[in-house]
């Protein structure tokens, strides 16, 4: 029964580490390490997300099609890993394009709003993306999860389902 | 009503797992950035005590906790209001040293450890030792220096 709280400070110290790391061994950052960074957490979060979704849905029946697995993300899934409600804005299932909003996204919480640090909220989604990332391929979809804030503190994640 | 209580229970224990993975993720990494055990104690111990500094002013404004007045009192205070307050556990406070000055924690069961199992190439690797940089950064906070 751990805090909430401790799993927000956890997150911001491995964002910090992480880029600490590789700073500290390249000395300046050009993209490329950004993009190592970033898929570092994304590969964390995506082991974390397989797990959560594994015990959530232990007892639940099994999903109908693609459009009642994003449902279960967007409102199960995500009330209890971030205990709110998140929207889902746009589908386009020929494609497998879904787009989620969260207005109000518990990891971006704690930055100021405003635009001073927009450019490094990304740092801060990237666990998340993979946890959905995690959840959706333990449930049979290979998907691909990418994140941009506009406004802080709202996100929307876009999800794209790979057809195989 | 069974119900309500129900998704309250389940979330407290979402909470936990999300927690306990996202720890187990963090320590796979580092074991995998870092050859030796020892360094990765080392950084576990660093990223605690970066936490600990922020952890203690979260505790402080939550509960209503005044000075403590001696080290037992804050021995006292750590295991009963903030264990309990952040990870759900009650560690026991025993093996007090002769001078006062050095006590020990046990935990029954640590929420971090849940679902773990250490392969056996790893035997020096204190798993939790996050835990002791949060106690380090957060007692230095209130100006007790630890070792």
């Amino acid at each position: 029964m751990t805090d909430e709280a401790l799993f927000e400070f956890l997150h911001m110290e491995i964002v910090s580490h992480v880029y600490k790391e590789q700073q500290a061994s390249k000395g300046e950052m050009d993209n490329k390490d950004r993009a190592a960074c970033v898929s570092v957490l994304e590969g964390m979060g995506f082991r974390v997300g397989q797990g959560l979704i594994e015990r959530l849905t232990r007892d639940s029946p099994s999903f109908k099609d693609e459009l009642d697995i994003m449902k279960f993300i967007c409102k199960d899934y995500w009330t209890k890993v971030f205990r709110r409600v998140a929207a889902i804005l746009f589908i386009s299932p020929p494609q497998g394009t879904y787009v989620l909003q969260d207005n109000k996204f518990s990891l971006l919480t704690q930055l100021s709003g405003g635009k001073q640090y927009l450019d490094q909220a990304p740092k801060y989604l990237a666990f998340s993306c993979g946890m959905v990332r995690g959840a959706l391929s333990n449930l049979g979809l290979d998907s691909v999860v990418t994140a941009e804030v506009s406004v802080m503190p709202s996100c929307k994640f876009q999800v794209v389902i790979q057809k195989l | 009503m069974s119900r309500q209580s129900n998704r309250t229970t389940d979330s407290k224990k979402m909470n936990s797992e999300l927690f306990t993975l996202t720890y187990g993720a963090l320590v796979t990494q580092l074991c995998k950035d870092y050859e030796n055990d020892e360094e990765v104690n080392k950084q576990l111990d660093k990223m605690g005590y970066n936490i600990g500094v922020r952890l203690i002013e979260d505790f402080l404004a939550r509960s209503s906790i005044g000075r403590c007045q001696d080290f037992r009192e804050t021995a006292d205070v750590i295991a009963k209001v903030a264990f309990k307050m952040y990870l759900g556990v009650t560690p026991s406070v025993t093996n007090w040293s002769p001078a006062g000055d050095e006590f020990s924690l046990i935990l029954e069961n640590n929420p971090l450890v849940d679902f773990v199992e250490l392969p056996d190439n790893h035997n020096t690797l204190i798993y939790s030792n996050l835990l002791c940089g949060v106690l380090r950064g957060a007692l230095e906070m209130v100006k007790s220096t630890l070792f």
